[in-house]
């Protein structure tokens, strides 16, 4: 029942203010508006029995891309996108394209919706791991070790070349 | 209890919303705030799934999309800055150098 009510209201918060995000006129709404869809989603992972999950959400979404996100705007925002017209001239097309695109997902789930029977617990990926923190880590560092180290690569990668990418033009160059 | 099918239409509803926003806004950085909406929907999907089949494989995975999206959010912050400083503008109508 709880489980119920918690999906319920943090889904309705989601949707509603996703929906907002791409509605708004003012960049920074629409930035507040996601942060509001994020941490909603938080809300979501801890009802799936995800509370690392719901940590790093908060912590990384919120805490740092929307951040970094507002920032931008902060750097860049100019006043005068906010009179001009929002949508392009193309809208009708992707409102269309989008439709038939929620209609096929809608579709299968709601077509296979009998095969999500709860599944037997499968074997548990760490043996005697008690929380959700502890198994999440015990995966990532034994069975998805190599992906873990690609990951933070990546992240290497990104980094320099976000730095690359925003630097000054020196006169050397 | 909330069945899984409950969850995947909320992650669909969610990546529709952030299509929607794609195609249809002129301003890149609600075009970039889209595309953290439609991972944000995998990122359910995928959570969904570990609760339903009691493993922490999704968990996992979920974690690696969050990464994804944070270099993502960080190299196209960039390239909006430094295209920024070339043409004083936020619309991506007006960006069409490569344009032919």
């Amino acid at each position: 029942m709880l489980e119920l009510a918690l999906f319920y209201i943090f889904g309705t918060i989601a949707v509603v203010s996703a929906i907002l995000v791409i509605t708004q006129h003012n960049v920074v709404h629409s930035a507040i508006f996601l942060a509001g869809t994020l941490l909603s989603v938080a809300g979501i992972f801890l009802a799936l029995n995800a509370e690392f999950l719901a940590g790093v959400q908060v912590i990384v979404y919120v805490g740092g891309i929307l951040v970094l996100f507002v920032f931008v705007i902060m750097l860049i925002a100019v006043e005068r996108s906010t009179f001009e017209r929002q949508f392009n001239r193309q809208w009708k097309i992707a409102l269309i394209t989008s439709a038939i695109l929620i209609g096929e997902l809608v579709y299968v789930v709601y077509q296979g919706r009998d095969t999500f029977v709860l599944a037997e617990p499968a074997v548990p990926l760490v043996q005697g791991a008690a929380g959700n923190s502890q198994q999440v880590g015990m995966g990532l560092y034994t069975t998805y070790l190599l992906p873990f180290e690609i990951a933070s690569i990546l992240l290497l990668v990104a980094i320099v070349g976000a730095v690359v990418l925003a630097k000054k033009k020196t006169q050397t160059e | 209890m909330v069945a899984t099918h409950h969850y995947l239409f909320l992650a669909a509803a969610l990546f529709t919303i952030g299509v929607i926003g794609v195609l249809t806004r002129r301003n890149i950085m609600i075009v970039l705030m889209s595309i953290e909406l439609m991972m944000n929907a995998v990122n359910i999907n995928l959570i969904a799934f570990s609760n339903h089949l009691q493993q922490v494989n999704g968990q996992i995975f979920a974690i690696f999309v969050i990464t994804v999206a944070a270099a993502e959010a960080a190299v196209g912050l960039g390239i909006v800055i430094a295209m920024f400083k070339n043409k004083e503008t936020m619309n991506i109508n007006e960006i069409d150098l490569m344009k032919w």
